[in-house]
């Protein structure tokens, strides 16, 4: 049975993203320490609420490091949620602070009107459409392979992901006309900004499409 | 144009789904999981389990009933009745609920909101407002499933949940409630329009033309059901469908495979 490791941080509701590893099939494991981050097959970075204090939980365990080393395994890698957006360089989410770094890029807040200049809510909770961004020819051997173009996933944040460069998008959305990026990828590492293991047969689909990487 | 969310509600007492009207006259319906799997199946959005009893007791009887769940249903929960500290969200958090509905605890103290929010983000704090209307375009704020009144206006309380940090808003019609004559556009625009973070109408669906009515009128960010659902009048597939056609956007959902390839 394939192997997939959750990192433990004492943030988020890892039940539920276990589960859905589960039901695809895997063994899950929990890991709060170093070793057993680094000894992954696949590593899972999950993550809800402030980024300041997700990285502080990462810090706190002494992780952060252990994550970078492993995202140079080439091994593969999925953060969710805030854990996507902990990739990147830098978050100015109350402050500016410091992420990992593994791909290169900024968590800003989302504008809080469409291009038309209408406000919208934040945070944005619901289901969107994932669409493949310009510089993306198809999802073929990535996480979305066999994912039909406009499927809809559950997002809810308030900040978004901008990474440096435009070919790290492997997904985008459409907010109002604002494009907000739904997925990032850098070989093996990826990144969602949705929930894949709230998104239904969707997401269980994207699961099982990265514990077959 | 934003996509409206369809929530089936489910009011559980001790191991059961219930139904009343009005918040009252219950009516024991059965496992309150078989009806969440259903709907799953059927395409709903998301799920919000009520504990209307809310004890010690039946909180941790509404975990397991949310634990279980999460084995086969893979969309947002959100759990309410008898949140009361930080420590109770913990625990809901870690039984599988994404987000907690707050209305009791959050009017006898306030400063919760903002504990929640800043301990687990904004996104998994929902204020859930149980509104009886006193006047026109006048509402008060009732707690203990509509039985306690407390002299708080409606739209007031909304926007200072807001302003402490909630990242949504349940807004539960007390007066329509179980009737099935049609959600309270009026008090559900009230709020929509005072507050920036999304609002779930509840209370009042008996039709599809209440829904669009809720929407197009009350600007309603999201729409709960239950008693539709529960007594099988229409499914999730049917209302879906109504609701695009009526020119909406919802979740797509194939529900032949459940994705689109």
């Amino acid at each position: 049975m394939p192997k997939v490791t959750i990192v433990d941080y004492g943030i988020g509701n890892l039940l539920s993203v276990a589960r859905a590893f589960q039901y695809c099939e895997a063994e899950v494991e929990f890991a709060d320490s170093p070793d057993a981050i680094i000894r992954a097959d696949r590593l899972v970075l999950p993550g809800v609420g402030a980024f300041s204090d997700g990285m502080s939980g990462l810090d706190k365990k002494g992780l952060s490091d252990h994550i970078k080393e492993y995202s140079q395994t080439g091994r593969p890698f999925l953060g969710i949620c805030l854990g996507m957006q902990m990739m990147l360089d830098v978050s100015y989410e109350f402050g500016k602070h410091q992420g990992l770094g593994i791909i290169p890029g900024k968590v800003v807040p989302i504008p809080s009107c469409g291009i038309e200049g209408r406000t919208h809510k934040i945070p944005f909770i619901g289901w969107n459409e994932l669409l493949i961004p310009d510089c993306v020819t198809d999802w073929e051997g990535t996480i979305f392979s066999g994912i039909g173009l406009r499927s809809s996933v559950y997002f809810v944040h308030s900040f978004e992901a901008i990474p440096e460069y435009e070919r790290n998008r492997l997904a985008v959305y459409d907010y109002n006309g604002q494009v907000i990026s739904a997925a990032i990828r850098s070989g093996n590492l990826y990144g969602c900004q949705f929930h894949p293991e709230k998104s239904g047969p969707v997401g269980l689909k994207i699961i099982r499409n990265f514990i077959n990487l | 144009m934003k996509n409206i969310r369809l929530i089936a509600r489910l009011d559980v007492k001790g191991p059961n789904l219930v139904k009343g009207v009005q918040l009252e006259g219950l009516r024991k319906m059965g496992d309150p999981n078989l009806f969440a799997r259903k709907y799953y199946e059927q395409g709903i959005d998301e799920i919000i389990y009520i504990d209307i009893v809310a004890s010690l007791y039946e909180r941790n009887n509404l975990l397991d009933i949310v634990k279980k769940a999460t084995k086969d249903v893979f969309i947002p929960i959100t759990v309410g009745g008898g949140i009361r500290s930080v420590d109770d969200v913990r625990e809901a958090l870690r039984s599988g609920a994404d987000k907690v509905a707050v209305n009791t605890a959050a009017i006898k103290r306030p400063e919760l909101v903002r504990e929640i929010s800043q301990m687990y983000g904004s996104q998994c704090m929902v204020l859930a407002i149980e509104a009886k209307k006193v006047a026109g375009g006048k509402w008060e704020a009732y707690y203990d499933n509509g039985r306690e009144k407390t002299g708080i206006d409606v739209v007031e309380w909304a926007k200072k949940g807001s302003d402490m940090g909630a990242g949504e808003i349940l807004l539960t019609s007390v007066d329509m409630e179980g009737s099935g004559k049609g959600y309270d556009c009026d008090l559900v625009n009230s709020v929509s329009t005072s507050v920036p973070i999304p609002v779930i109408a509840s209370g009042g669906m008996g039709e599809i033309s209440h829904l669009e009515k809720v929407i197009r009128e009350g600007y309603a960010d999201a729409v709960a059901m239950a008693h539709v659902l529960h007594y099988g009048k229409m499914t999730v597939m049917d209302i879906r469908n109504e609701v695009m056609a009526k020119g909406f956007n919802v979740r797509k959902y194939d529900n032949a495979k459940g994705y689109n390839s």
